[in-house]
């Protein structure tokens, strides 16, 4: 199985997701560079956590448009799994691949510890490792995370079961404490907290080692 | 031309950024000071010099790029 991991200026969980990716494939992902027009054969695209293009204008508005963009927008079309991590899901709201956008804490405050998340659909490709209702540990390190769509939207999304992740204590004010959501043909996932972060005992945490291996294999 | 957009965000998105720096005035001793929104504005020129067309390519870009609907408004100011 081979994967991608998209490197824009300021990216800084590319290389744990390599690893991360790594570790769940016995492969090394390849990098991509975001100035790059086309993407190499994959079976997985990771976009990473980070302050791309330094946040300018809007978190991830930039990054967005970049070149590599429009190859992964359009793989991403063609059904290929997409995980935008952090950084990665504000980026894949700015695109148009997911809904909503990702706002200043409400808080205001960069938060930056371990959060509890309740696995709310583990129907997806990203979530099969987990039992319905099963809570997991992941980390969040953001400034930007506060997820906003209009009632109409978020109401979709839960009617359609297309919120996979939802905080039980929200740490930034995240509309209905929605951490992490899927495209309505269930192979986009955004999710703010960081599996990649919590992928061994070493680091604290292994629900993110369960997150990858069950997506690899899921994706197969 | 020139063109000036202000970008806000819509009404009932909160602004916690407006709301800390409510916060900071009033700490300042500025009573009466409410509903602070906090927004930026983009400047820039433009080689068009007819006002429709220029009006009409800034729009575009306030779509594409410079102002995000889910959350933002924009207006756009145009002089010669």
């Amino acid at each position: 199985m081979k994967t991608s991991v998209i490197v824009f200026p300021a990216s800084n969980c590319d290389r744990d997701a390599v690893v991360a990716l790594e570790q769940a494939t016995g492969k090394t992902p390849d990098m991509v560079w975001h100035g790059d027009a086309e993407l190499p054969a994959t079976d997985l695209i990771v976009l990473p956590g980070g302050f791309s293009y330094g946040d300018y204008l809007r978190s991830g508005a930039m990054a967005a448009r970049s070149p590599i963009m429009r190859a992964v927008v359009e793989k991403a079309k063609g059904g290929t799994p997409v995980v935008g991590i952090c950084n990665g899901f504000q980026i894949l709201t700015e695109a148009g691949l997911l809904p909503g956008a990702l706002m200043r804490n409400a808080g205001l405050d960069f938060v930056c510890h371990s959060v509890t998340l309740m696995v709310e659909n583990n129907q997806s490709i990203f979530s099969s490792a987990f039992e319905k209702g099963q809570a997991v540990n992941f980390p969040v390190a953001h400034h930007d995370g506060n997820f906003f769509a209009d009632s109409e939207t978020l109401d979709r999304l839960e009617s359609e079961g297309r919120v996979v992740f939802r905080y039980v204590d929200n740490p930034n004010g995240s509309a209905r404490d929605i951490a992490g959501i899927i495209n309505d043909a269930g192979n986009v996932l955004g999710l703010m907290p960081h599996p990649e972060r919590v992928i061994s005992p070493l680091l604290g945490g292994v629900d993110g080692a369960a997150f990858f291996k069950g997506l690899v294999e899921a994706v197969g | 031309m020139k063109a000036k957009i202000t970008i806000t965000l819509k009404n009932g998105v909160l602004d916690p950024q407006g709301k800390a720096i409510e916060g900071a005035l009033s700490g300042l001793g500025f009573s009466g000071a409410g509903d602070v929104r906090q927004g930026k504005i983009i400047e820039l020129k433009l080689d068009e010099t007819d006002e429709a067309a220029a009006r009409a390519k800034v729009e575009d870009m306030c779509r594409r790029l410079l102002a995000n609907p889910v959350m933002e408004n924009y207006s756009i100011e145009l002089t010669a």
